[in-house]
């Protein structure tokens, strides 16, 4: 498994509440960094992957959860 | 008990209510505000398309806030610089400081365009009255090209206004004749037009029938003025003649200055109750909270609603329980002399009606109603506005119809 660097728990917040703190984050990281989202809203699978593919950032994978996703991106540029 | 003290900090929609709602029940209430005028923002919207408003005088769509509160609350004018909530304390600048029992956060938003690099010197918004003047000369000289609107950072106040202006702006090139050599590019930091998918699927096509580029997942990184291009986190660049981008929000400098916020600035806020979290006797409302609805004044009216209530029952040692039930309802302008509706709440996303002739003028009248009932809390906005979307909804079978 894959040690994020950085997990952001976005549970609880709505769409587009946990994709906004993703690319917060990824501005802060470092190229390669693993940045892992934590969110319970259902776009959050769809839209997550899509934006990272879009910005040229790796898709390590969406693992559900109980009552959650866990969605793993790795900033590759 | 009677003698407690409440302060508010900020005299706009918000604020204003909630001092008027807690003083005509007895309450003593003090409000401080930085300028001491209270402004109807939404107006803002209207004024770059417009050389019938007269500058000059006193801020554009304002009126003393003294003037529109009960006569009974004590107004203070200056600017809240920190807070000292565990001493009961507000710092206000030149003013000293002010003691309270009881304290109710209602200061807004800042703007920060330096979030943006090349922000300050390329980019337009029409956000203050300032910056809507300065929008209004830069059109007046537009001869044709690309314009760019952009969403930058989200949250931001009336989530639909970048894309009324946008529709606005378009019918506003079709009557000078300059459409035909004008570009016009959206830009929106989400895989769609709108936060809320609902909103999108109806402003989408129409967008595309006006022949608007819509650029999804635009993050806004930079803008450059000499090649003037915006450029994007996600590697993207959309070439501009006319940038009007909505600056960065986050929460005010006294609220980040005392800790009360969270990083962005925003006051952590129970969702229902409208309790700070984490403490006791303060209140937050409006767009100064990190409540997941939209920054809007009307939010902010429904909010002042519960937090008064709420203050009344904890000072009668009741347990507070008037819960603010999310809900949040706009006119949306799609110009061409139409508007929609847009109404939601924690439960139930929107289903606005396809825009028509009669919530235009509903929207219009409502500009110059305000005055007289939202400060005031005097009509029911709740009423008026079902009685709108009912209305909107007869409206939308009307032009399916033909
Ligand atoms: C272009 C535009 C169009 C809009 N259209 C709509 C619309 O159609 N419908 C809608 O519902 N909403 C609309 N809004 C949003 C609406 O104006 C705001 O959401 C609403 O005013 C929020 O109310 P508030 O009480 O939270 O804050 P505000 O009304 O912004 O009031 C905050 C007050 O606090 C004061 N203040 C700030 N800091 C301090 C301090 N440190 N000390 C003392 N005082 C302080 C300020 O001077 C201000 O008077 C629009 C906004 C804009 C900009």
């Amino acid at each position: 498994m894959v040690k994020a660097d950085r997990v952001i728990d976005a549970r609880g917040a709505y769409c587009p509440g946990p994709l906004m703190e993703l690319i917060r984050a990824v501005r802060e990281a470092a190229r390669g960094d693993v940045l892992e989202v934590l969110s319970s809203d259902s776009g959050s699978k769809r839209d997550i992957p899509a934006w990272a593919q879009k910005a040229g950032h790796e898709v390590v994978g969406v693992f559900p959860e109980q009552g959650y996703d866990r969605i793993v991106v790795r900033k590759a540029r | 008990m009677a003698k407690d003290r409440v302060v508010v900090v900020g005299g706009g929609t918000g604020g204003t209510l909630a001092a008027n709602l807690l003083a005509r029940r007895g309450v003593r209430v003090t409000l401080v505000d930085s300028t001491g005028w209270h402004t109807y923002q939404p107006n803002y919207l209207y004024l770059p398309f417009t050389d019938r408003v007269p500058t000059g005088g006193g801020p554009l769509f304002s009126r003393r806030v003294n003037g529109l509160l009960d006569g009974r609350v004590e107004t203070v004018v200056g600017e809240v610089t920190g807070i000292d909530h565990r001493a009961g304390r507000v710092q206000v600048q030149k003013g000293g400081s002010l003691p309270y029992d009881w304290l109710v956060l209602a200061p807004g938003t800042a703007y920060y365009p330096d979030e943006i690099q090349g922000y300050r010197e390329a980019a337009h918004h029409f956000y203050s009255q300032e910056a809507a003047l300065c929008l209004r000369e830069a059109l007046a000289s537009f001869r044709g090209g690309d314009v760019v609107v952009g969403v930058t950072t989200i949250p931001y106040k009336c989530p639909p206004a970048p894309l009324e202006f946008t529709l606005m702006l378009d019918a506003h090139l079709r009557r000078l004749g300059l459409r035909e050599k004008t570009r016009i590019h959206f830009l929106s930091p989400l895989p769609r037009a709108f936060t809320i998918e609902q909103v999108s699927e109806m402003v989408a096509p129409i967008m595309e029938k006006r022949g608007i580029e819509i650029h999804t997942f635009f993050n806004t990184e930079s803008v450059d003025p000499g090649a003037r291009v915006v450029r994007s986190l996600e590697g993207d660049e959309v070439p501009y003649d006319l940038l009007v981008l909505i600056p960065p929000h986050g929460g005010v400098p006294a609220v980040r200055n005392s800790g009360l916020g969270d990083r962005s600035g925003w006051i952590p806020t129970d969702r229902h109750l409208l309790k700070v979290l984490g403490h006791e006797r303060l209140y937050a409302l409006g767009d100064a909270t990190d409540l997941p609805v939209s920054k809007s004044g009307v939010a902010a009216h429904f909010q002042a609603e519960a937090v008064a209530g709420n203050i009344l029952a904890e000072m009668a040692g009741r347990t507070p329980a008037h819960a603010y039930t999310g809900r949040v309802l706009c006119f949306a302008e799609t110009g061409l002399g139409r508007a929609t509706i847009i109404s939601f709440d924690y439960q139930h996303p929107p289903r606005p009606p396809f825009p028509n002739r009669v919530l235009h003028w509903a929207k219009l009248a409502f500009n110059v109603l305000y005055w007289y009932t939202v400060p005031q809390g005097r009509v029911p906005l709740r009423g008026v506005a079902e009685l709108e979307e009912r209305r909107g909804s007869v409206g939308e079978e009307a032009r399916v119809g033909h």
